[in-house]
C-alpha cells in the first residue's frame, strides 16, 4: 500500500472531522468529529513513521517506532480531552437543558 | 578710545537696573521704593556719559568698527548676530536717548512720588530705555526686531500703568494691537531678506546684516551688490515703512498715539520724545540707504508724512485736553521728519528728530507739572497758572516756541532745513512731489504756530478757571462719570525743584540744540563748531554723503512770517479783541469743530465698523462657522470611524464556539493556498 493512498485516507479523515466539528450543533457530535480528525493525524503520523524509516534501519526497533509512539501519545491525550468535553457537555446541559452549541453563547450565565 | 565692553554697558547698565529694581528692590516693599529710582538714574546717567565721550571720539577721529557676535548660523548668508553698528545716527541716537530719559526719570522722582507702585514704574523705565538703546544699537535686522518688539511690550506696560482704570488698560492694549499690525510689515521685510540668503551668499554678504542690506540695495552700476532691485525693492521698502508707520503713528496708523496719554506724564514724555516713536523714524532712517533707491517708496513715505504733518496738526486745533495737543503735535512732527526722509533730505529729518526730542520732552514734562498744580489736563479749566509757577511757565513757552519754529530756538533750524530741502526739490522724488510735500509743510506750520498759542494761552494766561474740582463739579452736574486722571487736588504753586531742574536743563537744551549743529553755515561757530557740524556728521554715515543746502535767510523769513501768522491768528481769536470766557470759539465752526474734536471719526471707523462690524460679525462669524462645522466635524467623523469599527469587528466576536474555529480553519487554508501559489 502506498505512502499516498494513506495520506489521502488520513486527508479525507481530517476533513469529515472537520467539517463535523464546524458544521453540527450537537455538542455530543462536534466531540466525536473532533475525534475523526484525531484519528486522521493519527494516520498521518503512523504512515509517515513507517515510510520515513529506511528498511537498513528496520532492524532497529526504536528508529521504526517513532511515528507509533506519537500517536498513542494522540491517543491519550484524545481520550483525556474527550473526558473533559464530556464534563462540560454535562455542565451546559444542566443550565441550559439542550446541548445544541448556538445556545451557549454567552460567558456566565 | 572707547572698548567694546564700554560700548556694551551703555545698553547693559539699564538691563542690569531693570533686574534689580524689578526682582530685587520691588519685593523689598514701598520704604525702599526710591532705590530704584537712584538705580535708575544712576544707570541711565552712566549711559549718558558713556555715550558722549562714545560721540565725543567717533566725531573725532576714530571710527568704531567690532566684530559682531555669532548667534545663530541658518544658512550661508544668513546668520543672526549680536552686533554693535556705530554709525552717525547711532551715536547721536544714544545721546538722545540717554539724555532725555536720564532727564525724565530724575523728573519722575517727584511726579511719581507717593505713588503705590513707584519701583514697578522705574523697572518698566529701565526696560523701556534699555530696550531702545538696544535698538539704537542693532546691528543685525533679527537683533533690531527683538528690541522693536521690546520696546513695543515696555510702553504696553508703561500706557497701562495704571492697570485698573479701564481706559488704561484699554489705551495700552490699542497701541500694541496697532503698531503690531504695522510690525507685521515689517516681519514680512525681515522674512523677505531671509528668502534672499542665497544671493547675499554669493556676494559674500548677510542678509541679515544690516550694512550688507544697504549695500544689496545698491545697484551694480553705483557699486553696489544690487541683489534687491525694482519691485521687489518697493515692497521691501513698504514693508519696513509699515513697521515705522505703526511705531511712530503716522497715517493711517496714528489712533493709539493720543491715547497713549493714559500712562503717567513722564512716560508720555519719554514715548513721545526718544523712545517710541522715535523708533520709527530711526528706522527708516537705518534702512536709508535702501529707500532712496526705490523712487515709490520714497514718495509713499514724503507724502504720508506731509499728509500726517497736517492732518494731525487740525486735530490738535479742537483738543481740550493739553496732552492730546501735545500728542497731535508729535504725530504731526513725525510727519515732518517722515516727509523729509522721503524728499531725501536724510539730515535734516535726523536734525529734527534731535531738536524735537528736547523740546518735546520739556513740553510733556511742563504739562505733567501743570497737572500737578491744577489737578486735570483739561485746558479749559486751566488759565492763569502763569503767576502761580513762572518757571513751568516760561520753559514751556520755550518749548513751544521751539515746536512752532521761531527764531532762533532749536525747532527753527531744523523745521527750517526740511522746509529748504522741500523747497530746492533736490531728491530722489519728482520736483513736483517736493513742491507739494513744502506746500503741506508750510500749512503745517500755520496750524503748528495755532494750536500751539491756543494751548499755551488757555494753559497759562487769563484767570483761574477751577482746575479739576471745577471739572469734577460741572461733570457731576451734567450727571456724566467723572473723567479719569482729575482730582480735587488743586494747589496752585510751582512744582518742586527735582521736577523743574529737568526741565530747565532740557529747556536749556530746547534753545541750544539748533546751534549745535551750526545751521547757518558760518565756517566756525563760536570757535568750535564747523560748519554744518551736527547734519554732516549725519550724512557721513550715507554712501554717497547728502551735503546741506546753505542756510536760505529767504526761507527762514517765510517760515517764521508763517508761524507769526498762526500765532497772530490764534490771538485774534482767542486773547483779543474779547478775551476768552471759557467757551471755545472754535464750537462756532460748528461741523468742522466736530469733525475735528471726533478725530475724523477714524476711532470709530476702525472699532465700530471694522472690529466691530466686519471683524466680529463677518469675519468671527465664518470662523465661527468653520470651526462648529469643519474642524468640530472633523473631530467628530474620528470619533465616528472608531465607533463604527468597533461595532464591525463586534459582528464576528459573537460568541458562537463555532465561529472561531471556522476563522482558524479558513486562516490555515489561506496559508496552505499561498504556500502553493508562492512556492
Amino acid at each position: 500500500m502506498s505512502l499516498e493512498a494513506m495520506l489521502v485516507v488520513a486527508a479525507v479523515l481530517f476533513c469529515i472531522g472537520l467539517y463535523g466539528a464546524l458544521a453540527r450543533r450537537n455538542f455530543i457530535a462536534v466531540l466525536m468529529s473532533i475525534e475523526l480528525m484525531f484519528n486522521g493525524v493519527n494516520l498521518t503520523l503512523v504512515a509517515m513513521g513507517r515510510w520515513l524509516a529506511p528498511y537498513t534501519v528496520q532492524e532497529q526497533l526504536s528508529a521504526v517506532l517513532t511515528g507509533q509512539v506519537f500517536a498513542v501519545f494522540v491517543i491519550t491525550v484524545a481520550a483525556a480531552e474527550i473526558a473533559l468535553g464530556l464534563g462540560i457537555v454535562f455542565a451546559l446541559y444542566r443550565t441550559n437543558e439542550s446541548v445544541d452549541l448556538t445556545d451557549a453563547a454567552t460567558l456566565r450565565h | 578710545m572707547l572698548t567694546e565692553a564700554l560700548v556694551w554697558v551703555i545698553f547693559l547698565a539699564p538691563v542690569a537696573s531693570f533686574l534689580l529694581t524689578g526682582l530685587v528692590i520691588r519685593p523689598l516693599g514701598s520704604s525702599y521704593a526710591r532705590l530704584a529710582g537712584y538705580a535708575t538714574i544712576g544707570a541711565l546717567g552712566l549711559g549718558f556719559v558713556l555715550s558722549l565721550w562714545l560721540l565725543g571720539s567717533a566725531a573725532g577721529t576714530t571710527t568704531y568698527d567690532f566684530a559682531p557676535h555669532l548667534w545663530l548660523s541658518l544658512a550661508p548668508g544668513a546668520t543672526i548676530e549680536m552686533g554693535l553698528l556705530l554709525d552717525p545716527l547711532t551715536n547721536v541716537m544714544l545721546v538722545v536717548v540717554t539724555g532725555v530719559s536720564l532727564m525724565v526719570q530724575i523728573y519722575s522722582l517727584g511726579y511719581m512720588e507717593g505713588d503705590e507702585s513707584f519701583a514697578r514704574y522705574y523697572s518698566y523705565m529701565s526696560l523701556f530705555s534699555a530696550s531702545m538703546i538696544g535698538l539704537v544699537l542693532a546691528a543685525n535686522v533679527v537683533q533690531m526686531y527683538v528690541f522693536w518688539e521690546l520696546v513695543g511690550l515696555s510702553s504696553y506696560l508703561l500706557i497701562g500703568f495704571w492697570h485698573n482704570r479701564p481706559s488704561a488698560a484699554a489705551a495700552a492694549k490699542k497701541a500694541f494691537i496697532i503698531t503690531r499690525i504695522g510690525d507685521v510689515g515689517f516681519l514680512l521685510a525681515i522674512i523677505y531678506l531671509f528668502f534672499q540668503a542665497d544671493d547675499f551668499a554669493l556676494h559674500g554678504l548677510n542678509a541679515l546684516h544690516i550694512p550688507d542690506i544697504w549695500e544689496a540695495a545698491i545697484p551694480i552700476a553705483a557699486g553696489g551688490a544690487g541683489i534687491v532691485a525694482g519691485g521687489a525693492l518697493l515692497w521691501l521698502c513698504l514693508g519696513l515703512f509699515a513697521g515705522a508707520a505703526g511705531k511712530s503713528g503716522q497715517f493711517p496708523l496714528h489712533t493709539w498715539l493720543p491715547d497713549a496719554m493714559e500712562g503717567p506724564t513722564p512716560v508720555s514724555a519719554l514715548i513721545h520724545a526718544a523712545t517710541m516713536v522715535a523708533a520709527g523714524v530711526f528706522l527708516v532712517g537705518r534702512f536709508f540707504p535702501v529707500f532712496s533707491e526705490s523712487e515709490g517708496a520714497m514718495m509713499v513715505v514724503a507724502l504720508i508724512g506731509a499728509f500726517t504733518a497736517v492732518f494731525a496738526a487740525t486735530m490738535g486745533l479742537a483738543a481740550n485736553d493739553i496732552k492730546r495737543v501735545m500728542a497731535y503735535s508729535t504725530v504731526s512732527q513725525l510727519g515732518y521728519m517722515m516727509a523729509a526722509l522721503g524728499i531725501g533730505a536724510y539730515n535734516a529729518a535726523l536734525f529734527h528728530l534731535f531738536t524735537h526730542a528736547f523740546f518735546k520732552a520739556l513740553l510733556f514734562l511742563g504739562a505733567g507739572s501743570v497737572n500737578h498744580a491744577a489737578g486735570t489736563f483739561n485746558i479749559m479749566y486751566m488759565g492763569g497758572l502763569r503767576k502761580a509757577m513762572p518757571w513751568t511757565y516760561w520753559l514751556t513757552v520755550i518749548g513751544a516756541l521751539s515746536l512752532v519754529g521761531i527764531f532762533p530756538l532749536a525747532g527753527f533750524w531744523s523745521k527750517d532745513e526740511i522746509l529748504l530741502e522741500a523747497w530746492l526739490g533736490k531728491g530722489p522724488v519728482p520736483a513736483s512731489i517736493s513742491l507739494l510735500v513744502f506746500v503741506m509743510l508750510l500749512v503745517g506750520v500755520l496750524l503748528t504756530a495755532f494750536y500751539t498759542y491756543r494751548m499755551v494761552h488757555l494753559t497759562f494766561h487769563g484767570e483761574f478757571r477751577g482746575g479739576g474740582e471745577q471739572e469734577l463739579h460741572d461733570v457731576e452736574e451734567a450727571g456724566q462719570p467723572a473723567p479719569v486722571g482729575v482730582d480735587h487736588h488743586v494747589h496752585l504753586g510751582e512744582s518742586p525743584w527735582v521736577m523743574v531742574v529737568p526741565m530747565g536743563l532740557l529747556g536749556f537744551c530746547a534753545i541750544i540744540a539748533g546751534w549745535v549743529a551750526n545751521p547757518i553755515g558760518v565756517s566756525s561757530l563760536f570757535g568750535v563748531i564747523p560748519s554744518h557740524w551736527l547734519t554732516d556728521y549725519f550724512a557721513s554715515g550715507l554712501h554717497d554723503g547728502h551735503h546741506t543746502p546753505p542756510f536760505s535767510i529767504l526761507m527762514a523769513a517765510i517760515s517764521n512770517v508763517v508761524a507769526l501768522a498762526g500765532i497772530g491768528l490764534a490771538a485774534l481769536v482767542y486773547a483779543w479783541p474779547r478775551p476768552f470766557t471759557g467757551l471755545d470759539p472754535m464750537l462756532k465752526a460748528g461741523p468742522v469743530h466736530i469733525l475735528l474734536s471726533q478725530r475724523y471719526y477714524l476711532d470709530h471707523l476702525y472699532e465700530g465698523l471694522i472690529v466691530g462690524r466686519i471683524f466680529y460679525q463677518i469675519i468671527v462669524a465664518v470662523t465661527d462657522w468653520i470651526d462648529r462645522n469643519v474642524v468640530d466635524g472633523m473631530v467628530g467623523l474620528v470619533g465616528w470611524i472608531s465607533r463604527n469599527i468597533g461595532g464591525l469587528i463586534a459582528l464576528a466576536q459573537n460568541g458562537q464556539t463555532q465561529v472561531y474555529p471556522l476563522v482558524a480553519a479558513a486562516g490555515g487554508v489561506v496559508i496552505i493556498a499561498l504556500y502553493l501559489i508562492l512556492g
